[in-house]
């Protein structure tokens, strides 16, 4: 997987590229993961993301649980099988996929 | 078409999740699965294998794919030699919970159940015997 990560000012996004799941999963972690002080937008783009397993939606859950009490975070360009998996899991009420 | 049986054996350990990945997507392949189905089949691998190197304890982990190419549909059988663990009797997450009140544990195997046409498990022996049916079209 890559992570590429863009920072502006109190605006983050990430474009991940490739599979979300258990084996990639902890490095977003560690790319969150007390890295978030002072950001109020966090943005991710799943322009290229092919694919999430439940490893990645813990991670998601943990950003947005974060993001919650410090700002707003929105997940752009989700493909449909992915959406799909937000439904099941009841994740698309929780996220904000735009 | 003719129905056709593969199988691999991988050992416990987390990277493998790619080779059982692959191993099922070419063998799949010339049967022209939708990418959605592919797409889920690869979360059921994922969750399933990623749950034997997590808890079982075994060494080493057996996928038997079967499939029926007149119905197009894939079995895969995950065969372990780990502690007894059926994660079908883990009871289902509430998925209407709020972000601050979600518990993550059990959404692997909910997935799973969600996703996949059919899933079993039984305890054969020494082995716990996991079986998935996912319809290819």
């Amino acid at each position: 997987m890559k992570i590429e990560k863009n920072v502006d000012g109190s605006n983050t996004s990430f474009a991940l590229e490739g599979r979300l799941d258990t084996m990639t999963a902890p490095l977003l972690e560690s790319e969150i993961q007390g890295k978030l002080d002072g950001v109020t937008a966090l943005e991710f783009d799943f322009a290229k993301l092919s694919y999430i397993s439940s490893a990645g939606l813990r991670v998601l859950l943990s950003a947005q649980k974060i993001m919650n009490k410090q700002g707003k975070m929105t997940i752009k360009n989700v493909c449909d099988e992915i959406k799909e998996i937000f439904e099941v899991t009841g994740f698309s009420d929780i996220l904000t996929v735009v | 078409m003719q129905n056709w049986v593969k199988e691999i054996v991988v050992d416990s350990k987390f990277e493998n999740v790619r080779t059982l990945t692959e191993f099922v997507e070419s063998s799949l392949e010339p049967l022209n699965p939708s990418p959605k189905a592919i797409m889920q089949i690869g979360v059921a691998i994922d969750e399933l294998f990623s749950n034997v190197v997590r808890y079982s304890g075994s060494a080493n982990m057996k996928l038997i794919l079967n499939v029926n190419a007149d119905v197009l549909t894939a079995k895969l059988t995950f065969i372990d030699e780990g502690v007894e663990y059926d994660p079908l009797k883990k009871t289902d997450p509430d998925v209407t919970l709020a972000a601050e009140d979600r518990e993550i544990g059990g959404l692997g195997i909910f997935l799973v159940k969600k996703i996949m046409d059919g899933v079993e498990y039984k305890r054969d022996g020494q082995k716990n015997i996991l079986t998935v049916v996912k319809k290819l079209g």
